[in-house]
């Protein structure tokens, strides 16, 4: 669509909204089961149990590794033949009613295997439909686009996955704030309400998205009989097409998928594992970093209609590939407890628990202390010994150490909240215009294939790799606490490299071919 | 540059292989000694290096040298 057919403004501000809503529930849907991992696996997935055990690693790597690329296939194939407006109305209420169900599945104590059979099948659902739904919405959206605001326009789109975690990170917080834990762990406790919630939103963006009209591209395509009969083959067994699936692949989306998921979920695991930081204290972090950077994604969106969007994305690139090392040293640095123990810190409160197992005692004590720069930490110490009376256990001296909610002093909470913004806006900077990008690199009758797989796998595979990587290489080299960076720096130096010698910058403002 | 790219493809595979029979463990708790994972990951990650063998085919074949301009030469 060129800039003198475009549609009037008001309809492509219904047209953002409705795929934007509906795109940022599907992404809510698909976060709060991974966020919500721990409770959910004490519920169906018990500890000793080996099928549940399988099932559960299924459950966490299957959906987001195998099901969301073959989603992009089935779904793609689907937007290319029938249209993109049911196909992404179809996966919406496929993830909506998935995860309100997951919210209604009894525990395993209840129905016992029934219940982590019952959660896989759901979630692979939900990798399936979040699969086809991201290329539908940003082609639907990029279709109905002036061609000089097309970058803009399906960066509103590139904010929902961003927006999706947002709300999941704060209906969570918001539930377990009002609540004791045994309330929220309960089996039909508070980690339900976020399940529940969701059918509300889907009801809602499914109305708006019913009074949309069918993309007018692909309505004119359709009309004059020109759409495609087979688009798995025309996009993958048609070399001229294949070879731009896999430059999109390799030479920007598997960047963008790391850069993302170390900026947004890396990192939050990061704070949490590595630096010890209490739970409210890490999410807050990046509840505020998320806020102020998601106005970029339509800053860089914006950006790229005027000077292109290559050069944008891999400057993202390179700067994770730059700063990485410094800003995730800056968390180890700033969180070393070496650091907090010469601050004069205070004993607040302690607690001492003992349990006896035969002849031995487990001794557990918890001391709170309280620095003169106003951080907080709870040093925790465990020893086994043999039973003994209390005058005996407190002169015992303790075999394990460990610090945990660790609570910054202010300053450095603000720089640990800023360091997180920075990391967020590389975020928006190889996302922000990637949607356009895509779409504009493909013809119209196969486009939601062609650019859906890419993505699935670049964000899925490459993108959510990260933590699992991390966990490897951590493993493999103990003593090097910044080594789980290697990985996303790894595949965002290659992926810059490719991108900078093959992509070509040019704006394509004619998509309607 | 096609025949770095040719090879890397390779190079990932076999890695991927080395670290799976590292780091399994029947006896392990860890995601890393879990079979299954590392059964997905070398099923999801064999054909995208050998995608990337194509890539680098097409790239010393010279097949990027002139990018489509429209979907006529697609």
């Amino acid at each position: 669509m060129n800039q003198t057919t475009a549609a009037p403004t008001n309809v492509i501000r219904q047209v953002i909204i409705a795929s934007s809503v509906g795109t940022m529930i599907e992404w809510y849907d698909f976060y709060i089961f991974g966020m919500l991992a721990k409770t959910i696996s004490n519920q169906f997935f018990p500890e000793g149990n080996a099928t549940a055990a399988l099932l559960s690693t299924l459950a966490i790597f299957a959906a987001g590794f195998i099901v969301r690329p073959f989603g992009a296939l089935v779904f793609g194939r689907l937007g290319d033949m029938i249209g993109r407006k049911y196909t992404f109305l179809l996966t919406l209420i496929l993830m909506g009613g998935s995860t309100f169900l997951i919210g209604l599945v009894p525990d395993y104590k209840s129905i016992g295997m029934a219940a982590p059979l019952i959660v896989l099948l759901l979630r692979l659902v939900q990798g399936l439909a979040l699969g086809g739904e991201y290329g539908g919405a940003a082609t639907y959206v990029a279709e109905y686009s002036p061609a000089r605001k097309r970058g803009y326009y399906t960066s509103w789109i590139q904010t929902t996955a961003t927006l999706g975690l947002f709300v999941a990170l704060g209906v969570i917080m918001l539930v377990k704030l009002n609540m004791s834990d045994e309330q929220f762990n309960a089996p039909w406790g508070g980690w339900r309400y976020p399940f529940w919630v969701s059918i509300f939103l889907v009801i809602v963006s499914i109305y708006i998205r019913m009074k949309m009209d069918e993309s007018p591209i692909f309505s004119k395509l359709k009309k004059e009989g020109k759409t495609s009969s087979n688009p798995l083959k025309e996009s993958f067994r048609n070399k001229a097409n294949f070879k731009m699936v896999l430059l999109a692949l390799f030479g920007a989306v598997m960047g963008q998928g790391v850069i993302w998921y170390t900026g947004q979920f890396y990192a939050q695991s990061f704070l949490e594992t590595k630096c010890a930081l209490e739970f409210e204290q890490s999410r807050t972090i990046m509840l505020w970093a998320i806020a102020f950077a998601t106005p970029f994604f339509l800053f860089f969106g914006w950006l790229s209609d005027r000077i292109g969007r290559k050069w944008i994305m891999l400057s993202g690139m390179l700067l994770g590939v730059v700063l990485y090392p410094f800003i995730f040293g800056a968390f180890l640095k700033d969180t070393d407890t070496k650091t907090w123990l010469a601050d004069n810190p205070q004993l607040v409160k302690e607690e001492r628990k003992v349990s006896v197992h035969g002849e031995q005692s487990i001794v557990q004590v918890s001391a709170h202390y309280e620095t003169a720069s106003g951080a907080e930490y709870t040093r925790l110490t465990t020893d086994t010994v043999a039973q003994l009376s209390t005058a005996d256990l407190a002169t015992n001296t303790a075999k394990a150490t460990s610090y945990v909610n660790k609570k910054l002093p202010q300053g450095t909470y603000i720089k640990f909240t800023f360091l997180i913004w920075v990391m967020v806006v590389l975020v928006t900077m190889v996302y922000g215009p990637i949607a356009a990008f895509l779409v504009e690199m493909f013809p119209t009758k196969i486009r939601y294939t062609s650019m859906s797989l890419p993505y699935h796998i670049g964000n899925g595979v490459f993108g959510g790799l990260v933590p699992f990587i991390g966990l490897l290489l951590t493993t493999s080299f103990p003593n090097e606490p910044l080594v789980g960076l290697w990985y996303p720096i790894g595949i965002a130096a290659l992926c810059f490299i490719i991108g900078s010698i093959y992509l070509s910058n040019k704006i394509d403002r004619d998509v309607t071919d | 540059m096609g025949f770095v790219w040719l090879l890397l493809g390779p190079v990932v595979i076999y890695f991927l292989v080395q670290g799976a029979i590292t780091h399994i463990d029947p006896a392990g708790k860890k995601d890393i000694n879990n079979p299954v994972i590392w059964v997905i990951i070398i099923t999801i990650f064999t054909p995208i290096a050998v995608g990337l063998m194509i890539f680098g085919y097409y790239a010393v074949k010279g097949e990027y040298n002139h990018l489509p301009e429209n979907s006529a030469e697609v």
